[in-house]
């Protein structure tokens, strides 16, 4: 028909038919016995992954007030778990939380439930080099929070809470895992369902208009869809345990020192524990893992405090660019603090897990879209891993809740690809400068060391740039 | 040109005339002249005219297969252009693609849902939230694949969507059926609006006419129609087209011909209304015009936004005025009058 070639011939619609198109090649590759038209229960949004974030993602929905009469449906692979009285030592697994992520967690009511369990707020972070003097601290003029150290047990347990007072919209599956998904053709034949077609373990069938996919780095759903991963395995494995400090201080600063094997952080829990995620070769990791408590504690005070690394001339350059800045700059710099120093661990607290990175080259497709992990991984240097994704729940929630408003039909691309434009400018640009850091602080080479010397001193010397980087790292 | 029928036919209007019996003007100022001489005849040949096609009517009433395809190109009332049918049956199973022919209607839908939603939440006091539009009845008259339909059923309303192309609501009935909650909230019927006139007297609340007027036969008939149908202090939302110079090169030339953002041959330049002739109609005919709004397209972009002028496409929302007092300057009323227009029962009592 000439009227198709016409339509057809229109560049400016060909990016979406493409993407629109490639969707229907991943219906080969997960094929599942066919039964019978199934009429299932049909779901507005389904929600794959009980993790924080998918947890996040179906109590935002759930709460939203355009979303009163929609079906929701989280699906989680793990038990329910059962929220009775927190445990009196630490889990050793936190979270640094932003005041972003920390405004939508209050958004659906999850924020007082944390402030009713457990959480530490801090002020200042101040990050240094081990291979010379230079050193960056941030903190906010007004005494306002930078952020908030919170374990990730308690976010979910306050997860879990607010699923529960919208149970009338949300409904909850643990111990079920998806096997296979059906994506609708594109080409509209009329008597094809529209919907994705979810096929669980127990044989159940399930369809909805649109599926989020929440399920991790290794996403099925992004592998079904057939999205390209880009990943990059870190030659690095992160080290977390709880550590318990020398002496009670007003324990309110977050540390985190640069070693050639790779960044060693402090995240204050409570004035006299705090928790460790030491990033350094698998070997080393492995090292640490197994040593004895007291060496632990050893190794970890002198990786805080030693300066073996430095070298004379550093040192001499460092402190002459420093003299010059104090010059230009009388008002001079925030003065430098010392960490606390480690007294023991918790017994039992020690775990490692390996480092990478991973970026979907697209977030969203016809029907489908990815946050959290399964559409970007970073590694834990800049604390901005579940940011991100706490990120990518606000804004596709307000993008859903204008599209309901609006009637429209939630698994529509169009605010879908909205949804991605955004938070692909936001997460690309945090994920390119998290990358350079460690790369560049990866090495002990002079050139770099004084490249990245230099640039600490004169980035802690201008307020306006560190301002600009604290609001956008707490977005 | 057309002829707004001047201030005599605006004054006999508002005394009372309506319906059927608004008094016989010059022919002339019937719009849509392709579709024949309908309403002309109808009134030269007064009452005696009347009673032959009410007695015809009645037959087809009683008839129990009614087949509402073939009533259309017998029936001398109609509103339908059956050249037009022709060229919407071509792409009936083009609606849902969301990129192809009928992808501008989709992206309209981002300004007129919120439209219609708005100004009748401002209108009602309060809503429940997460289903605005519930307890409204709406009538989608011209509804093709039900694109406005699904938006507003959606949003909590009653939609019952009609349209004359039988593969329209084939089509509409398949996208239906696979959602449960639109299913129960939608009505779709393969009739056109005459047809369902005398069992709708004042069902609806609000009346939806989205880019159909510059398709119809009978304007004038057409929203006589949609007054009677409609309760009182209802409302009738119009999309359409200006004609003006702009209209015909972006409309018709640029739109179809260059870009092919439009399939070919949709839309006769002849049959756009300007805002002002629209405005007048609908004054004449028991409404209250409320708003005019203009809308433009943005090609590059595919979206659509509200604009001040109204050189190109618009949108209007009148309201159905309260049923005013009869007056003697009413045609003589014959006793098939009387019948026929039972809404008006009230009204011709004090005659």
């Amino acid at each position: 028909m000439a009227v198709w070639v016409s339509v057809g011939g229109c560049s400016l619609l060909s990016p979406i038919r493409g993407r629109l198109r490639v969707g229907q090649a991943a219906v080969l590759a997960w094929r599942v016995p066919l039964r019978a038209a199934g009429t299932g229960p049909v779901y507005d949004v389904v929600v794959s992954g009980g993790g924080m974030v998918g947890s996040a993602m179906a109590a935002a929905l759930g709460h939203d007030v355009h979303f009163g009469e929609k079906k929701i449906l989280l699906l989680e692979a793990g038990p329910r778990k059962v929220s009775g009285r927190l445990p009196e030592s630490y889990s050793n697994r936190v979270s640094s939380i932003s005041p972003g992520s920390a405004t939508l967690l209050s958004s659906f009511g999850a924020w007082d439930h944390v402030c009713s369990l457990r959480f530490k707020p801090f002020r200042r972070m101040q990050v240094w080099d081990a291979c010379s003097e230079a050193m960056i601290i941030f903190d906010k003029d007004n005494l306002e929070d930078m952020g908030y150290v919170v374990e990730n047990d308690v976010i979910m347990s306050a997860l879990t809470k607010q699923l529960d007072a919208v149970s009338d919209r949300v409904e909850v599956l643990y111990r079920s895992r998806a096997v296979g998904y059906i994506w609708p053709l594109t080409c509209h034949l009329s008597d094809t369902s529209p919907w994705v077609k979810i096929d669980l373990a127990d044989g159940r069938r399930l369809e909805t208009k649109l599926l989020i996919g929440a399920d991790g780095q290794n996403s099925m759903v992004r592998k079904a869809a057939g999205i390209q991963n880009m990943r990059y395995q870190y030659d690095q494995s992160a080290v977390v345990a709880t550590l318990h400090l020398s002496e009670a201080t007003d324990n309110n600063v977050a540390w985190q020192r640069f070693l050639p094997s790779g960044p060693i952080a402090l995240l204050p829990l409570s004035d006299t524990a705090s928790s460790l995620v030491w990033s350094t070769s698998h070997e080393h990791a492995a090292q640490l893992l197994s040593m004895d408590e007291e060496s632990f504690v050893d190794t970890i005070n002198s990786a805080f405090w030693s300066n073996l690394h430095h070298s004379d001339f550093i040192d001499t350059a460092g402190s002459v660019f420093r003299s010059a800045i104090s010059l230009l700059m009388p008002s001079g710099t925030p003065a430098r603090q010392l960490p606390p120093s480690i007294a023991r661990v918790e017994p039992k607290s020690r775990a490692v897990f390996p480092l990478g990175m991973g970026h979907a080259t697209e977030y969203v497709r016809h029907r489908m879209a990815l946050i959290g992990d399964a559409a970007h991984r970073v590694h834990p240097l800049a604390g901005q891993g579940v940011n991100m994704g706490f990120g990518d729940i606000a804004c596709l929630t307000h993008h859903l809740s204008t599209a309901a408003f609006n009637g429209k039909d939630l698994g529509s691309i169009k605010h879908l690809l909205q949804f991605e434009t955004e938070r692909q400018r936001h997460n690309l640009s945090l994920m390119a400068a998290i990358d350079l850091l460690k790369r560049l602080y990866s090495t002990s080479v002079a050139p770099f060391v004084l490249l990245r010397t230099w640039g600490l001193q004169t980035t802690n010397a201008l307020s306006p740039v560190k301002e600009q980087i604290m609001s956008f790292a707490s977005k | 040109m057309w002829g707004c029928g001047g201030l005599s036919r605006a004054a006999r209007a508002l005394v009372g005339a309506r319906g059927w019996s608004s008094g016989a003007g010059p022919p002339g100022r019937r719009l849509g002249a392709v579709a024949g001489d309908h309403y002309g005849p109808a009134f030269q040949t007064g009452p005696a005219g009347f009673s032959e096609n009410y007695s015809w009517k009645m037959q087809l009433t009683s008839n129990s297969t009614r087949s509402a395809m073939k009533r259309l190109y017998s029936t001398s009332h109609t509103t339908v252009d059956s050249k037009e049918m022709n060229k919407f049956q071509l792409l009936a199973h083009r609606w849902w693609d969301e990129q192809g022919e009928y992808s501008t209607l989709h992206s309209l839908n981002d300004i007129r849902v919120p439209f219609i939603r708005d100004t009748l939440l401002n209108m009602s006091g309060d809503h429940q939230l997460g289903s605005p539009l519930s307890g409204v009845k709406i009538l989608d008259v011209g509804c093709g694949g039900g694109l406005l339909s699904e938006p507003l059923g959606r949003l909590g309303a009653s939609v019952t969507g009609i349209d004359p192309v039988e593969d329209n609501i084939r089509a509409a009935e398949q996208r239906k059926s696979f959602d449960p909650v639109l299913a129960k909230r939608i009505q779709y019927k393969p009739c056109s609006l005459e047809d369902i006139v005398e069992e709708a007297t004042e069902t609806f609340d609000v009346i939806v006419a989205s880019e159909v007027v510059e398709h119809v036969a009978d304007l004038e008939m057409f929203i006589k129609y949609c007054y009677q149908v409609l309760k009182t202090e209802g409302s009738l939302f119009i999309t359409t087209i200006n004609k003006t110079q702009l209209s015909y090169i972006l409309g018709i030339v640029v739109a179809e011909r260059i870009m092919g953002i439009v399939p070919e041959g949709t839309h006769d330049w002849e049959k756009f209304i300007s805002p002002e002739e629209l405005e007048c109609l609908l004054d004449s005919n028991g409404f209250l015009v409320k708003t005019v709004n203009g809308m433009s397209y943005n090609p590059l972009s595919g979206s659509w936004s509200w604009t001040e002028s109204t050189s190109i496409n618009y949108a209007v929302h009148a309201m159905k005025c309260r049923v005013k007092e009869q007056s003697s300057s009413r045609e003589p009323p014959s006793e098939t009058d009387k019948e026929e227009h039972p809404a008006e029962a009230s009204a011709s009592t004090t005659v």
